[in-house]
């Protein structure tokens, strides 16, 4: 029995000392100063508690769908022309509805040509389905749509991520949000003016590079009379953005519908100072793309190239020679627009737009009220607590705030260890722990007290106090551990954060109020002269 | 110290006057739900925008009303935090005043409005509403302190910033500074170096401590989610309560915790608090006691059923709530004690969430003698009736014996 009270205590002791550290972490001096300043590294506040900005962007997922159908089809209409089946495809839908392609005018004999077509041009994404009419529809079957979205929706996450984290934001959150597949939540941490952030965000970031057919013209309706109204096949009529020393008016290129080279194959992009003064972006290809960009250069001597970039003309200039891996867009960048391009061209292009659903800002001195009052609130609700027992069981009551005290430690050491964030309903979970620890401590005086009424000598009464009330405290314990997981899978983030706080807590429960509260028992029974009466 | 010493109260021979008080309490909040449709949902749940701001002084609430008004904003609400008087108000947007596709834009409005009530210089950045990298940017442009030729010039204004800002500003002034000339408390700030940031600058009367701008969708989202998540875990618990009782006993309880949370929702109604997701919080922490306290109660029964083989069943529970009394009593009243200091030091951010749990824990406490406990008793004697058991003595003891048995 006293040794293995002497085990227990020493487990206890070790439990304490890791939990200690567990907050603190190895502080670099034993200075108050040391201590307190590696505990605020360790304990990660939420945004309410610190300050910061908290977004939910709803992302347009069908984007990328629609750019996958896109591609679709041209390389369709290619084939049927290869074929010389002489017919058209369209998007009915749009971009609501963009996995539909409709295939008009085949002639009913090449149906089973255009079958075949489908096939191997496109693959098992897509379906071929006959309308009335002798019309054909090629859809993209429903699995692989999911597939397009949920590539897009982790590129989009990863894309931004990347993006937030080159700004310099410390320990941003980019993550999944919500039950649909289309919503990301973003946490800026410390940033109460998101404006620049979310600017850098935004931008799509689509660069590629095409080859000029025609241009530049003043507007769009003059580059269209030069073609009689209608344009040359795989072309399209680009607008240009800013094209430095060009005048101020509008300007129109007809571009290859197709570039050369597109924002995927960059390896890198810089901001710099040009010789002129002037801040430029220099980019480099990968080496695959490099090659292929110099033989095209190469063959296209004396011909224009354009650098699309999201969908205006950003450059336009005349190839001299071969160009390798080296590129570079020149404009009326300020320093900080040119670092922003850069880092959007790394970073890589949004493969979808999106939206705001919810912004929400605290500033940081109103995080620090939210602190300062809850920790004055707790600190005088667990004195409050604390002196009643004391009042109230006497000796016992010690054991109580002991076991009370430990609980608190071991919870803050999980939420330090697992760098869980401590949110508002975090603390609510904490007030409905302490609550319960109070509550099993309770459970077990007062039976101890029942069954010392009852007549029984003392160490009988804390040995049926402790094993009855156990049963009690075990059924509490588990019903709202189980509702708390079930919030946990089930709930929004502040629920989330509740229901964390709130498991951990009661687990450390039936520890210190059912283990260490019996060993600091046994410990005082020990000690105690035979027959004398208990303090509870 | 003992407060209660064998008591002996018939708990359950008052369960009509229960019934009443119970139904009171349900229809005063039912009628008040009645009249104000519902409930009255914060931002987080309806959508809209909420911006506490923080004045210098106490907050003009007449000229913010005729700011608003005058920008169109005639559906703003404004609402004084910590009662009249405060430097610090919190004006709420409903979603129809706002333009949803452009969430920054409306917040841009507000602030416009906002400058309407006190002197605003055109053309110059307010301190108290400007960032750190704004201020960065203006001070490595006009570089007034010479340090652009060092290399480390632009991280010097920089750290610079953040300690006019973050430091002093948000810490140590609380979010507004005074003045300009307070400024030169402010370590590395010159004399020279404020004479340059003045043309440059004002000092504006308030600051804006949080702003929210929730879309209706994201609203309506997640209200459903926090409502399922509610239900899913409440039948958690029943399922649970079932497994280690009986399937009555969790019924019991799970309605006892229903007309905790249906009462305390009729209470936010009558005195106009809106649900926040903090509010939320406080819900589920208010199920957590008050299924604890029902637990705790039937747990005594459990036990008491097979040392007391004889005992009528409604005289059993009253000796088990009588038995646990003082474990109740102690207990709520600690808990009790200690929402309220949250509701009193707490602050008003959480003052939902404390108003909340000082409600529920009464109610809670009060549901599981007078809701939970006679429920489960009129079930169990009624179905031994109906299976016609001839000797009233051992009426409610086909269930006890069975839990017994289980229990081994």
């Amino acid at each position: 029995m006293q040794r293995n009270l002497r085990w227990k205590t020493l487990f206890i002791i070790v439990v304490v000392v890791a939990c200690i550290l567990g907050i603190t972490g190895f502080p670099k001096g034993l200075s108050w100063r040391a201590i307190e300043q590696s505990t605020i590294a360790r304990i990660h506040l939420g945004l309410d508690l610190q300050g910061g900005t908290h977004m939910i962007l709803q992302v347009n997922v069908k984007d990328a769908v629609n750019a996958q159908t896109d591609a679709a089809m041209a390389q369709l209409q290619t084939a049927l022309n290869k074929a010389g089946i002489p017919a058209t495809v369209s998007k009915p839908g749009g971009k609501q509805h963009p996995q539909t392609i409709l295939v008009q005018g085949v002639p009913e004999a090449r149906g089973g040509d255009l079958s075949s077509i489908v096939q191997n041009d496109l693959g098992s994404d897509y379906q071929l389905n006959t309308l009335p009419g002798g019309n054909y529809q090629v859809v993209m079957q429903p699995l692989a749509v999911q597939a397009v979205e949920s590539r897009a929706l982790t590129q989009e996450i990863e894309t931004i991520g990347n993006r937030i984290n080159q700004l310099g934001v410390t320990e941003p959150t980019v993550q999944q949000h919500g039950l649909g597949a289309d919503q990301i939540l973003v946490q800026l941490p410390g940033i109460s003016d998101p404006a620049h952030v979310k600017q850098v965000m935004q931008e799509s970031g689509q660069l590629s590079i095409h080859l000029v057919k025609g241009g530049p013209f003043s507007s769009q309706a003059q580059a269209l009379s030069q073609y009689d109204g209608v344009l040359p096949a795989n072309t399209e009529l680009v607008k240009g953005s800013n094209v430095e020393g060009q005048g101020s008016g509008e300007q129109w290129y007809l571009l290859d519908s197709t570039g050369v080279v597109n924002g995927t194959e960059l390896r890198d992009a810089q901001p710099n100072l040009g010789s002129g003064g002037q801040m430029e972006v220099d980019f480099t290809l990968t080496q695959a793309a490099g090659q292929r960009f110099r033989a095209f250069t190469g063959a296209n001597i004396g011909k224009q190239l354009a650098v699309l970039l999201n969908g205006r003309v950003a450059e336009a200039a005349t190839i001299d020679a071969a160009i390798g891996s080296q590129g570079r867009i020149t404009g009326n960048f300020t320093t900080r627009s040119a670092h922003d391009l850069a880092l959007i061209l790394r970073s890589g292009a949004l493969p979808a737009s999106f939206s705001y659903l919810e912004e929400e800002t605290v500033g940081p001195s109103l995080g620090a009220d939210s602190i300062h009052d809850g920790v004055v609130a707790a600190i005088t609700g667990f004195l409050v607590v604390a002196f009643a027992m004391l009042i109230y069981y006497r000796g016992a009551g010690i054991n109580a705030v002991l076991a009370l005290v430990l609980n608190l430690i071991i919870l803050m050491a999980y939420m330090a260890w697992v760098s869980a964030t401590l949110t508002l309903p975090g603390i609510a979970g904490i007030i409905l722990t302490i609550g319960m620890a109070v509550d099993a401590n309770v459970l077990i005086f007062e039976r101890i007290r029942e069954e010392l009424r009852h007549g029984k000598s003392v160490p009988a009464a804390v040995d049926i106090g402790f094993r009855q009330a156990f049963i009690t405290i075990l059924d509490t314990h588990v019903t709202t551990i189980v509702s708390a997981v079930i919030l946990f899978l089930f709930g929004t983030a502040a629920i989330k954060g509740f229901a964390i706080t709130l498991s951990v807590g009661l687990l450390a429960n039936l520890f210190t109020a059912v283990f260490v509260s019996r060993v600091i028992f046994d410990y005082v029974l020990q000690r105690m002269p035979r027959g004398a009466k208990l303090s509870v | 110290m003992e407060l209660f010493r064998e008591t002996k109260i018939d708990f359950l021979g008052k369960k009509w006057y229960f019934l009443t008080l119970t139904m009171v309490l349900f229809v005063v909040g039912m009628i008040a739900l009645a009249i104000h449709h519902g409930p009255k949902m914060g931002i987080d749940f309806t959508g809209g925008a909420v911006v506490d701001v923080k004045f210098d002084q106490a907050a003009p609430i007449s000229k913010i009303r005729q700011a608003l008004d005058s920008s169109g904003m005639t559906q703003g609400v404004i609402q004084p935090v910590g009662g009249s008087g405060s430097d610090e108000v919190l004006i709420s947007l409903p979603l129809s005043a706002l333009n949803q596709r452009q969430l920054e834009q409306s917040r841009r409005n507000l602030l416009a409005a906002l400058y309407k009530t006190g002197p605003a210089a055109s053309g110059k950045l307010d301190l108290n509403n400007v960032s750190p990298s704004q201020l960065t940017n203006w001070l490595v442009q006009n570089d007034p302190n010479h340090w652009a030729a060092a290399s480390n010039g632009q991280a010097r204004y920089q750290a610079l910033a953040a300690t006019i800002l973050s430091q002093y500003r948000d810490h140590h002034w609380g979010g507004l500074i005074p003045s300009f000339a307070a400024l030169t408390q402010v370590p590395g700030v010159t004399p020279a170096l404020v004479a340059a940031m003045r043309p440059a600058f004002f000092v504006g009367r308030f600051s804006i401590q949080s702003a929210s701008i929730i879309g209706a969708e994201v609203g309506a989202q997640l209200r459903r989610q926090a409502v399922l998540a509610v239900l899913y875990a409440l039948a958690g618990m029943l399922v649970y309560i079932a497994f280690r009782f009986e399937w009555i006993y969790g019924v019991a309880a799970v309605v006892a915790v229903f007309h905790d949370v249906l009462i305390t929702l009729g209470m936010f109604a009558l005195v106009q608090l809106p649900i926040s997701l903090t509010v939320i919080a406080a819900f589920l922490t208010l199920v957590g006691y008050s299924m604890n306290d029902t637990i705790v109660v039937f747990d005594r029964v459990r036990e008491n059923l097979k040392i007391l083989r004889r005992e009528k069943l409604s005289d059993l529970v009253n000796l088990s709530i009588n038995q646990t009394l003082s474990r109740t009593v102690l207990t709520s009243g600690l808990t009790f004690l200690s929402v309220l200091s949250l509701l009193a030091l707490g602050g008003p951010v959480l003052r939902g969430f404390s108003f909340c749990m000082t409600f529920g824990i009464l109610v809670g406490t009060y549901s599981s003698i007078a809701v939970a406990a006679p429920m489960m008793v009129a079930y169990i004697e009624w179905r031994n009736r109906r299976q016609q058991r001839p000797a009233r003595a051992v009426a409610g003891r086909a269930s006890g014996e069975k839990l017994a048995r289980s229990r081994g």
